[in-house]
């Protein structure tokens, strides 16, 4: 046994030595699970066409990539880092706490937000404001702020149908949630002179205006989109929140409903008339290229007409491309990587 | 068991003249006590009855659900495309443009670029390297015209295997009306066919669902857990054994012996998350990788073999260490020579529980970045890997419909493995174990 231990000690004891040693030879990529899809075809596309190994991706969260992208510079921290927003200051003061101070932002394009139900039900016309109504935590009554009363839709507004409010969505740690609520909830709720009496203070009030109700009518189906897609097929009466990917992917079972009169379609989402997108980005740690073989090749491979072009494998994959100056300014900031 | 007491109950009856206030068997009073006695027999074996029927119908539709959407997944549709070997093309190492060139030939009538496209998307982007396969292995094709039977598109083999809806309009689905004219006209040439799907086993990670397989995440968790063994066995029976056999009992080893018990039942992700802190942040060891994966589990299943371990060590009956000792044995003879070797099926039986225990984890290996692309097939420890359990968490997360049932069946390989486990445990234990 004793024998057996010191075996044991002595292998543990060479594996980490060896580990010491070894260089990292493929690129590290963490952040947003939105972008994780897209990017990851585009890892994949890397490994099999260039001479280098194909990237490793973990969906960590856009928050949750900055945390670790920012720790440091050196092997042990990942090159780039995806995100489903623009890097905040205090991420960026983060890095530069730990010497990272030149970070490349790539816009790579947008994702659209969709409010989704099956096939099989009639399609919603809905507008921001109605939204607002029926998910919000509290809503106007007679002047006063009171805590959401709207059981159907047809309450909210009397052109909706008569149906239970039932909407499946994303958690509060989402990405998606966070744009949702900031893209639907918020531009209809900060300027109610209800919100505006009842809350003063200006942050407050943008914090009161992201509550999402809490009386089962919004029902939480943790990050996995294709949950929800499942139960709308199964549920009929319901809507779901999710990426636009997912609803280019399901077509044949479930619709996205009309916003503001704009149907989420890639044309729509890609010229900005559609009013739930918002734009994906990925960011490069300059220093890590000519530390980790490959860094630089695969930025400029990601945003190469090839991948995220008019026609690119990426926009396949249901990325919305960006306009053309966009599209010149993101290859400007990957061409200026050393 | 109620008759007996029964039968025993009238027995003292008769000898003590009746203790019990009624008259046996004749009373009413009695009937009915007598009656809602075996009545609630009844209803205890019902209980437990329908407690196994319930879990058993659990069971059931969990399988037949998994394998209703996983068995799909072990075949995969394949086209006979007829294909031009260009000699240049072949030179230039351009396989893609060979097999472009090749589905253009075959179907002239694809006009324009969406058009063309939507042809190449017939096969999947795996066939190009399946063709470089081709003419590396029997070079003498080049410049020859072959039929060569190619994987669809995850598009295409969905739509073979019927699980797209065609019924709705044209513009909401991804397979189009012209694709379907031309998989018409491949099958009325009998140029569509079903075959087993290698590439799942031979596959690492892959975007393309056709292209996915398991290889890289079972590897994966091959290497970790022939870490997580290496180090759980020899520290948890070590362990073991010298808290049951060696130790004083005190209040340290008591100390020790509750701290043990709670470790067991500490949840998962917290192990992940002191992995994290210690061998990677600490030790700086390769992120993602299986060595730090096992070592993660090894610290999770670790508890599990001390406990059974003892258990097993102090089933043996006191006498064979006493009839040992008495021949002159030492203590370590006793227990290298005796004690363990009796011990041996429980200890294993419980290493393995744990092993499977270790085998199904996502929770510590989420933490030091297992949940991750991992497209290149692991091949040492130290490389970057999944597991098989990751993987399934990944794949159900993907939006493309061919992964459906990807996740399926790697769920069904993944408890098949687990079935093996769990069934060599069970068979040391009624093979080896000794009953005293």
């Amino acid at each position: 046994m004793l024998k057996q231990i010191t075996f044991c000690l002595a292998a543990s004891a060479f594996v980490l030595s060896a580990s010491a040693v070894e260089a990292r030879e493929q690129i590290r990529i963490v952040g947003s699970s939105t972008v994780y899809p897209f990017v990851t075809v585009a890892a994949e596309e890397f490994g099999n066409y260039s001479k280098f190994k194909t990237p490793i991706i973990e969906a960590t969260g856009t928050g949750g990539g900055f945390k670790l992208f920012c720790s440091g510079i050196g092997e042990k921290y990942p090159d780039f880092s995806n995100a489903s927003r623009a890097i905040k200051q205090s991420e960026i003061d983060r890095c530069a706490e730990n010497d990272i101070n030149e970070i490349a932002e790539l816009k790579i394009g947008y994702d659209g937000i969709v409010l989704a139900n099956s096939i099989a039900a009639e399609k919603f016309q809905l507008t921001k404001n109605q939204i607002f109504l029926a998910l919000a935590k509290q809503v106007p009554l007679n002047g006063e702020l009171v805590d959401n009363y709207y059981q159907k839709w047809n309450e909210v507004d009397p052109s909706l149908p008569d149906q239970k409010i039932e909407v499946y969505g994303p958690p509060p740690t989402s990405g998606t949630r966070d744009a949702f609520v900031e893209l639907v909830l918020e531009p209809s709720c900060k300027d109610l002179p209800e919100f505006l009496a009842a809350i003063p203070d200006k942050k407050q009030r943008a914090k009161n205006c992201h509550l999402v109700r809490e009386d089962g009518r919004y029902i939480e189906v943790g990050e996995n989109d294709n949950l929800i897609v499942q139960k709308l097929i199964a549920n009929k009466q319901a809507l779901g929140i999710f990426g636009f990917s997912f609803l280019d992917e399901n077509g044949a079972t479930v619709q996205g409903s009309v916003i503001e009169g704009v149907e989420p379609s890639f044309e729509n989402i890609s010229s900005g008339s559609y009013g739930i997108s918002r734009p994906l980005f990925v960011y490069v740690k300059n220093a890590h290229s000519g530390l980790i073989p490959g860094v630089k090749e695969f930025a400029l491979e990601l945003v190469s007409d090839n991948a995220i072009g008019e026609e690119g494998y990426l926009v396949e994959k249901g990325l919305i491309p960006l306009s053309e100056d966009d599209l010149d300014k993101t290859r400007e900031a990957a061409a200026k990587i050393k | 068991m109620i008759k007996r007491t029964t039968k025993i109950a009238m027995k003292r009856a008769k000898k003590k003249k009746n203790p019990f206030k009624f008259k046996l068997g004749s009373s009413k009073k009695n009937q009915v006590h007598l009656a809602r006695r075996h009545a609630r027999e009844r209803r205890f074996r019902v209980f437990g009855f329908s407690a196994i029927a319930a879990s058993m119908i659990f069971l059931l539709v969990f399988f037949a659900s998994i394998i209703a959407d996983g068995y799909s997944a072990f075949t995969q549709a394949q086209l006979r495309i007829v294909v031009t070997f260009d000699q240049s093309l072949v030179e230039k190492g351009n396989y893609r443009k060979i097999l472009q060139n090749s589905l253009k030939q075959q179907f002239p009538e694809a006009k324009g670029r969406k058009q063309r496209f939507m042809l190449y998307k017939l096969v999947s982007k795996g066939g190009v390297n399946s063709l470089r396969k081709l003419v590396d292995n029997n070079p003498q094709i080049i410049g020859e015209t072959d039929q060569v039977w190619l994987p669809a598109s995850s598009l295409i083999d969905m739509y073979v295997k019927g699980k797209t809806n065609n019924e709705v309009d044209e513009s909401k689905r991804k397979i189009k009306d012209l694709q379907i004219k031309w998989l018409e006209e491949l099958q009325a040439n009998n140029s569509v066919r079903s075959v087993f799907n290698t590439a799942f086993f031979t596959n690492g990670d892959s975007r393309e669902p056709e292209q996915a397989g398991i290889l890289g995440s079972i590897m994966g968790s091959i290497f970790s857990i022939v870490v997580c063994m290496l180090i759980s066995m020899s520290i948890g029976i070590g362990a073991a054994v010298y808290l049951e056999e060696f130790a004083p009992k005190n209040k340290l080893t008591d100390l020790i012996e509750v701290n043990i018990n709670n470790l067991a039942a500490v949840p998962s992700i917290i192990f992940g998350l002191l992995a994290l802190a210690i061998y990677l942040n600490f030790f700086g060891m390769p992120r993602s990788s299986s060595l730090v994966g096992g070592f993660a589990l090894a610290m999770l299943v670790l508890p599990t073999i001390v406990i059974a371990s003892r258990n097993a060590l102090a089933a043996v009956p006191p006498s064979i260490r006493f009839a040992a000792t008495a021949l002159g044995a030492t203590k370590v003879q006793v227990t290298l020579h005796h004690t363990i070797p009796y011990a041996l099926p429980g200890i294993l039986t419980g290493t393995i529980l744990g092993v499977a225990r270790a085998l199904g984890e996502t929770a510590p290996l989420l933490m030091i970045g297992m949940v991750a692309f991992v497209a290149d097939v692991p091949t040492g420890i130290l490389d970057p890997a999944t597991s098989l359990p990751t993987q399934i968490y990944l794949w159900a997360d993907s939006p493309e419909l061919g992964f459906v049932e990807k996740t399926s069946a790697c769920i069904i390989i993944l408890l098949l493995i687990l079935g093996i486990v769990n069934g060599t445990a069970a068979y040391i234990r009624k093979k080896f174990q000794y009953d005293w």
